[in-house]
């Protein structure tokens, strides 16, 4: 279970984050929305510890991580999948040696394992016999799911995805979106979806979070968000400017 | 008019954060230095390209500098007063005590510190570095220390071969340019030397190898605002360790060689 408390984030002048409030029971798959700037990012940075809010709590499983050094979050990054934009592979590594690294790093298999597990996350996001292809070689969409079978290569608990199908034709969007509601369905984790693509929160998320400068300006289902009568809500899901 | 009388105050203020923030960045570095056979194989890897191979440019660097100050050792001679074997005096002190070390650093500069600020910075925007994180690798041991115990093991290495090549090429160049017997080259050569003067140039070297490598690194860890960041990370790199190998070339010989 992850539980956000008054948390808040600038960069020098600039408020980032503002009371944010909230928190994501297990097995929920939650979509956090907003315009570019609204804070999204800082806001998945901040759970997994890449970011210092400058105040607030943050709760995983019931352990305060704000507070934690580097080697106290290592036990709770090991149960938790990032992927990043734009895949965030290591350029001098194969794409093999990308999962390998992860396992090695934050589990106890042995070299055979590593191995089978390797070839199993690339078989689930449809990536077999990619392994000794330099990240360099793949495409965008490639290196998004290179990047998901890293995630999910340690089985986490929870995985958290950074704009997963930004800059995506709407086949690999598809794509995307399937796998994520696939380990969803069978992985038994807890998804965080940082989006700004409506498309993809329909597709994948249970629940919406949109932040609007700063704040949660809507947190609520996702079959319902069509219905609420507030501007900004019906601008950012409609696209349509002039509503605010 | 206002913003003109602020600027140099801001210029310091930002300096003074970069100084502290590389003192921290060296600090964190430092404390992880006892887990360095965690990151044994890395070091080997950074070994083979921070100083393997530099060695060709190393070489043909050296080899010219030493041929210059031959020939320039020439030039000054042809009054007469001066025997002509003192020009392997002057090569080998030349060569030992500052063309070698600063030849070498300044090459390495170009080669070595531009490349690891560029590739650190590129780690940097791309989210590498925030991958690296997630995964419960620490960054700075992962990337920093490995770079940097590279660079104190190979730069006197590198060191002690512009020392021959340095010396061989102003061989060469005395032999070809003045009436001097490879003999009598050496015999100036041993004339003058003393081993404290290559332990010196070692010294330097390995002083040189930290602060490119520190500077490289730092300025590649902070990089922000992609491409053009990199690009300013990388010539900031090579203007300030320039700039740091000349300071510390004279506060190294100012205390050194009293």
């Amino acid at each position: 279970m992850i539980e956000v408390k008054n948390l808040y984030k600038s960069y020098g002048e600039k408020g980032v984050l503002s009371d944010i409030n909230l928190s994501v029971s297990h097995g929920q798959s939650v979509a956090v929305v907003g315009k570019s700037g609204a804070g999204k990012s800082v806001l998945l940075r901040c759970l997994i510890g890449l970011v210092k809010p400058d105040a607030g709590t943050i709760y995983i499983d019931n352990k305060l991580i704000n507070t934690m050094n580097f080697q106290q979050l290592q036990s709770i990054r090991s149960k938790i999948g990032m992927v990043f934009q734009f895949g965030a592979l290591f350029d001098s590594m194969t794409v093999g040696e990308n999962i390998s690294l992860a396992l090695q790093k934050l589990t106890k298999l042995n070299d055979d394992e590593i191995q089978d597990r390797l070839l199993n996350s690339l078989v689930a996001v449809g990536m077999e016999d990619t392994e000794d292809l330099m990240p360099a070689e793949l495409s965008g969409g490639m290196k998004k799911r290179v990047g998901i079978a890293r995630a999910i290569a340690i089985k986490p608990a929870y995985l958290f995805y950074d704009e997963p199908t930004t800059g995506l034709d709407p086949v690999m969007t598809d794509i995307i979106n399937r796998l994520i509601r696939k380990f969803q369905d069978t992985g038994n984790v807890t998804s965080v979806i940082v989006t700004h693509e409506m498309r993809t929160v329909y597709d994948v998320a249970d629940r919406i979070i949109l932040l609007h400068k700063g704040n949660i300006q809507y947190d609520g289902s996702t079959d319902t968000i069509d219905n609420v009568d507030d501007p900004v809500v019906q601008q950012f899901i409609t696209g349509n400017s002039t509503l605010a | 008019m206002f913003q003109l009388i602020l600027y140099p105050f801001n210029l310091l203020v930002h300096s003074l954060e970069g100084v502290g923030r590389y003192i921290e960045l060296m600090f964190s570095m430092f404390r992880s230095i006892f887990s360095w056979h965690k990151y044994l194989s890395l070091t080997i890897d950074h070994m083979y390209h921070i100083g393997v191979l530099s060695i060709p440019i190393v070489i043909l660097t050296s080899l010219f500098s030493g041929m210059v100050t031959s020939v320039q050792a020439a030039y000054q001679f042809e009054s007469g007063f001066v025997p002509n074997w003192f020009v392997g005096s002057i090569v080998g002190e030349s060569v030992l005590l500052e063309l070698a070390p600063m030849m070498t650093a300044l090459v390495m500069t170009g080669r070595i510190g531009a490349t690891i600020a560029a590739e650190i910075g590129t780690m940097r925007v791309s989210e590498q570095i925030d991958a690296l994180e997630s995964l419960s690798f620490d960054p700075i041991s992962f990337l920093i220390l490995p770079r940097i115990l590279a660079a104190t093991v190979m730069f006197p290495v590198l060191v002690i071969i512009a020392d021959c090549f340095g010396i061989i090429g102003g061989l060469i160049a005395a032999i070809n340019s003045m009436d001097v017997s490879h003999q009598e080259f050496i015999r100036g050569l041993r004339n003058w030397f003393r081993p404290w003067d290559a332990w010196f140039g070692l010294i330097k070297g390995l002083f040189f190898g930290l602060a490119i490598t520190s500077i490289a690194c730092y300025q590649g860890y902070y990089t922000t605002g992609g491409a053009t960041g990199v690009g300013k990370s990388t010539t900031a790199t090579v203007v300030i360790s320039c700039v740091a190998i000349v300071f510390l070339d004279y506060i190294l010989a100012a205390i050194l060689l009293r």
